[in-house]
């Protein structure tokens, strides 16, 4: 293995207080930077103007004409404020709830009122100015009641709750194996049969936590590096393991024990099953605001037809999720006889 | 009293190492040596046949070949050895496997255990081919043929016909011939995804079926014979053909 990581750095920042909460707590002013956030705000908006058409008018050719006059005033003020909102995101996620929804809507009610005076004809009173700002109102408030209510589905209990029964699990077959192979060191080599174990143990402990804080990348890649020496025991020359993370953000956060099940996947159906040697490539790098992952491993159709067992992937999938909601991707493929499993993530840098 | 020889298969190395000394801490009161070592499936089949191994340590998770499968075809062998399983799934997956009936062991493995599992096994004899059949759950990925102490394994996904023949059956890949001792029936039922049955006596690869001359003989690709189809399975076999 090419790493000559040190060891021991591994937990001492893991116990960093740094809450998965920010993306689903309750009373958070909701992120206007995030992906899943801004699509629920335009589709609402939208939808809401489509209904307001659909009940003022009889038919649908009258509904869709109403619709599309009224997005002529709507979509400008929408993209106006939702460029406002991106832009101030930062600084309103640093206010207390209340305070925070009330600068949204000032926000919201200040860009639509100036829209209004720049699209609107000229010979609309202020009765036209009132009802934009109206309707606005409504919609800012609403949007907020419903987002607000949306995380509160997510959290706290029950996405905790979710999270616990989501944790990744290591094989038994792995557990049994490894202490096997200790074993087997115990009498010749006690220093490497010490070493084992302890890494074993860091593995164990955390897998073992409460894995509801974000983690740095830095402390995900000495744990795949554990989890790397107790395979190479075991496997010896038959794995191979190519580490390519001299880009990686070591100060990224994410999710604990995601990456960890990944390359237990890669090592499970691509080494294993294999008679002779099997490569595994492990590649992490930041690009721009992405932090992307690519784990690869021989492929063997016969096992993968006969194993079948994607459940991890699911798991990992859904726990992304949770954190990062519509902002995170994992895509596998096959190619040329490897197995390529690729994530995507934002880059969320720790704070010193 | 001579010693028992074992045969260890793991297709990891620490693991046959942890056996080997496992056997000399009991070598006290059940005298053992190493016929041989294999580490993976394939190489067990070959290497087994000429060690003189009465016992065979034979991990179930190996590349290659899965142990379950590389026991069915040592229970060909005139001398078969004993057989006892060693696993590192725990119990539940052990009751999954219905490895009951058998002999196995769980790693890591302890001394006591292992010297009991020896001495019942080496006593029991070679596990019975129906009790492996039933463990094994999966189709083989081969059938085999014992050449005097020899075995040799044929793909599955070679064969093109199997025929019965008064006692044996006849197994007919492209490029070669063998007779092995398995009723017809069972290897229907073990193999019904990939053979199909054209006449009372034989099935044909579901792969092989060659559209040419779609009449009462099946042309098969790569092999001169023509195989009678009987009147009563012609539809089926019509329905294969249309489908190839």
């Amino acid at each position: 293995m090419g790493h000559t990581r040190k060891r021991g750095a591994l937990l001492k920042h893991r116990s960093m207080p740094m809450s998965i909460k920010q993306n689903f707590t309750a009373d958070a002013v909701p992120d206007f930077r995030n992906l899943g956030v801004m699509a629920r705000v335009l589709l609402a908006v939208n939808a809401f103007a489509f209904a307001a058409a659909l009940t003022a008018e009889p038919n649908w050719s009258a509904v869709l004409d109403r619709f599309l006059r009224a997005a002529a005033m709507v979509e400008p003020m929408l993209l106006a404020a939702m460029v406002a909102l991106y832009v101030l995101s930062p600084a309103l996620a640093r206010l207390a709830y209340w305070q925070g929804c009330a600068a949204v809507l000032a926000i919201a009610l200040a860009v639509s009122g100036a829209v209004h005076a720049a699209v609107a004809p000229p010979d609309n009173g202020l009765a036209a100015l009132a009802r934009t700002l109206g309707l606005t109102a409504i919609a800012v408030v609403s949007l907020l009641a419903y987002l607000r209510l949306l995380t509160r589905a997510y959290s706290p209990a029950l996405s905790e709750a979710r999270l616990q029964a989501l944790q990744s699990r290591i094989r038994p077959h792995f557990l049994f194996n490894s202490l096997n192979a200790v074993l087997s060191l115990m009498r010749r080599d006690p220093r490497r049969a010490e070493r084992a174990l302890e890494d074993l143990a860091d593995l164990f402990r955390v897998l073992m936590q409460d894995n509801r804080s974000f983690v740095r990348l830095a402390d995900e890649i000495a744990l795949l590096e554990r989890y790397a020496a107790i395979e190479q025991l075991r496997l010896g020359e038959r794995l191979e393991i190519t580490w390519e993370l001299d880009t990686a953000p070591q100060d990224a956060l994410l999710p604990p024990m995601v990456l960890q099940p990944l390359l237990e996947n890669a090592v499970y159906h691509g080494v294993e099953p294999g008679t002779g040697a099997g490569r595994v490539v492990v590649h992490i790098e930041r690009r721009g605001a992405r932090v992307l992952v690519r784990i690869e491993n021989p492929y063997f159709e016969e096992h993968a037809r006969r194993a079948g067992n994607r459940m991890a992937q699911a798991n990992i999938r859904e726990r992304l999720q949770l954190f990062f909601d519509a902002e995170a991707r994992l895509a596998t493929r096959v190619a040329a006889g490897r197995y390529v499993v690729e994530l995507e993530m934002p880059y969320r840098p720790a704070k010193a | 009293m001579n010693p028992l020889r074992v045969f260890i298969a793991d297709d990891e190395a620490p693991a046959r190492e942890r056996l080997r000394e496992l056997l000399t801490d009991i070598a006290a009161e059940l005298p053992t040596e190493v016929a041989g070592e294999a580490q993976n499936g394939l190489e067990t089949v070959e290497r087994l046949p000429a060690s003189g191994a009465h016992v065979l340590l034979l991990d179930i998770q190996m590349p290659g070949m899965g142990g379950l499968e590389v026991a069915r075809h040592l229970a060909g062998l005139p001398t078969a050895p004993a057989v006892v399983f060693v696993t590192a799934h725990d119990r539940h997956a052990v009751e999954a496997f219905e490895l009951n009936a058998l002999d196995y062991l769980m790693k890591p493995v302890r001394t006591e255990r292992l010297a009991a599992a020896l001495r019942k096994a080496a006593a029991a004899g070679p596990p019975p081919k129906e009790q492996l059949a039933h463990a094994a759950r999966q189709p083989r990925e081969y059938l085999s043929v014992v050449e005097r102490n020899r075995i040799v394994l044929v793909p599955v996904r070679e064969i093109v016909f199997l025929r019965a023949e008064l006692k044996y059956v006849t197994l007919r890949t492209r490029s070669a011939e063998h007779l092995i001792e398995e009723p017809l029936v069972g290897l229907e039922a073990e193999f019904a995804e990939q053979f199909v049955r054209v006449h009372r006596n034989c099935l044909v690869a579901r792969a092989a079926g060659s559209d040419e001359e779609p009449h009462w003989n099946v042309v098969l690709d790569g092999v001169a014979e023509r195989l009678p189809v009987s009147r009563r399975q012609w539809a089926v076999v019509r329905v294969l053909v249309k489908d190839a």
